[in-house]
């Protein structure tokens, strides 16, 4: 590990140009919280480490014209919980970000990084699909967005192509009475892995559900976002038929390992309650309960 | 390929040390600066013995390159005590036995710190959570939360 380089780039035109420049080789450093665990047991020998903590576009939290938020990629979980007002609109999204590890894993640990390290169990990355969050990318030949759903290409692997980076996240302004929610099963109250995870994000006129969108993690290769649970709900009362079919339709998308966390049929059971219980939380939000 | 010169304060003190690209905050604080309060139990950012303070926020050391101390403030047990005075919490810690092979007991008294800096005034839900990253394996936690909650009592009380 002698001929690494460390790198603490001031614009992201610096850090790209020279993370392009050395290829695979290279990592991007954002909280570390993935990658030093990586490169200490022998997974990644990185020969560039950028560290993007010097940016402004990676670490700022700004409200746009609109009134939605722009997110810094490498921005950590006890930033974006101190902010005033994002845990207010999003509060699903927080808590699925401030749900990872430990309080000092949170003293570091971004968005950014949980998308890009490629985990189907991330524990933001549903909550992110469900709110519509767009990844902002900027890459050697320009930059470019997607939607968080379309980054991930499988386990520890993602859709960005080489020397590009995720810069920051666009979340969509909030209509009136909308409400998001995310919940993960583990074994155990605290510092685990998500046997599974939903994210769900209501909008809620007139008692009638006019809008929603379902991210689905840990049950695939890739965190999913589940249009046919969408459907179900969107026209409903959220009544029990309703979340009864939403949460067939989590079940149905389910294509799970089995492991020592769960089996198949128990990750495809729980991801269908799971649904309903995140439904009623993000509902009770979006009537501002 | 050359170190890096990393210009940073820890504990107050302006520090200057030399580290290599890969080297985690943890390396250098045992090895380069003889500051080995910090422990390392994991290397993986599980367990917490490594805690120490980046700008006043809680992280663990382990899961740090040294190279990001340039330009920042660490703080560590050693900066804990007031010369020959212990922080209450290191006093309480003490009194009450929240220790018995000592590994975790800088990670929680620089974890337990950071609380209750931030919340003079934790509940026993709230301190368990805040510390559920740092790991002990001898003493149940039940004396270190009890310390924790009593000393925060303590503190309030003074503060009045």
């Amino acid at each position: 590990m002698t001929d690494i380089q460390y790198l603490v780039p001031r614009t992201l035109d610096e850090a790209i140009g020279a993370y392009a420049a050395a290829g695979s080789a290279a990592r991007i450093l954002a909280g570390g919280t993935d990658l030093l665990v990586q490169m200490r047991a022998g997974a990644v020998r990185p020969g560039l480490i950028v560290d993007i903590k010097n940016i402004a576009e990676t670490t700022g939290i700004e409200q746009t014209a609109d009134g939605g938020f722009r997110v810094g990629a490498a921005v950590s979980g006890a930033v974006l919980y101190e902010h005033p007002a994002f845990g207010k609109a999003w509060p699903g999204v927080l808590e699925a970000l401030n749900l990872i590890g430990s309080t000092q894993v949170q003293g570091r640990a971004s968005l950014g990084g949980n998308l890009c390290n490629g985990s189907p169990a991330g524990d933001s990355v549903p909550a992110l699909v469900a709110a519509g969050a767009i990844a902002n990318l900027q890459g050697p030949d320009g930059s470019r967005t997607l939607a968080v759903e379309d980054v991930p290409a499988g386990p520890g692997r993602t859709n960005l192509k080489p020397g590009e980076i995720v810069v920051s996240f666009t979340l969509p302004p909030r209509p009136a009475g909308s409400g998001d929610a995310y919940l993960r099963m583990i074994p155990r109250t605290e510092m685990d892995i998500a046997v599974v995870g939903v994210g769900v994000n209501l909008t809620i006129a007139n008692g009638t559900c006019t809008a929603a969108r379902v991210g689905l993690g840990a049950v695939a290769p890739t965190v999913l976002r589940v249009k046919d649970a969408e459907k179900a709900l969107i026209g409903s009362k959220l009544d029990d038929a309703a979340l009864d079919a939403a949460a067939a339709a989590c079940s149905a998308a389910c294509n799970p390992i089995d492991d020592k966390r769960g089996t198949i049929a128990y990750r495809t059971k729980v991801a269908g309650v799971l649904l309903k219980r995140t439904a009623g939380i993000a509902a009770d939000r979006a009537r501002g309960a | 390929m050359a170190k890096i010169h990393v210009s940073t304060t820890i504990n107050g003190d302006p520090t200057e040390f030399l580290c290599e690209p890969y080297e985690t905050m943890l390396d250098v604080l045992r090895n380069e600066l003889e500051l080995t309060g910090s422990k390392e139990g994991c290397g993986s950012g599980d367990c917490g013995a490594c805690s120490i303070t980046l700008d006043g926020r809680l992280v663990c050391s382990c899961l740090m390159l040294a190279a990001e101390a340039d330009g920042h403030e660490i703080g560590t047990i050693e900066g804990m005590a007031n010369g020959e005075t212990l922080h209450p919490l290191q006093q309480k810690f003490l009194e009450m036995a929240a220790l018995q092979c000592g590994i975790c007991t800088p990670g929680m008294l620089v974890a337990a710190k950071s609380l209750l800096e931030q919340n003079p005034d934790p509940s026993e839900t709230e301190v368990r959570y805040w510390l559920a990253g740092n790991l002990c394996r001898c003493t149940g936690y039940h004396n270190i939360v009890k310390s924790v909650l009593s000393t925060a009592a303590e503190m309030r009380g003074a503060a009045q």
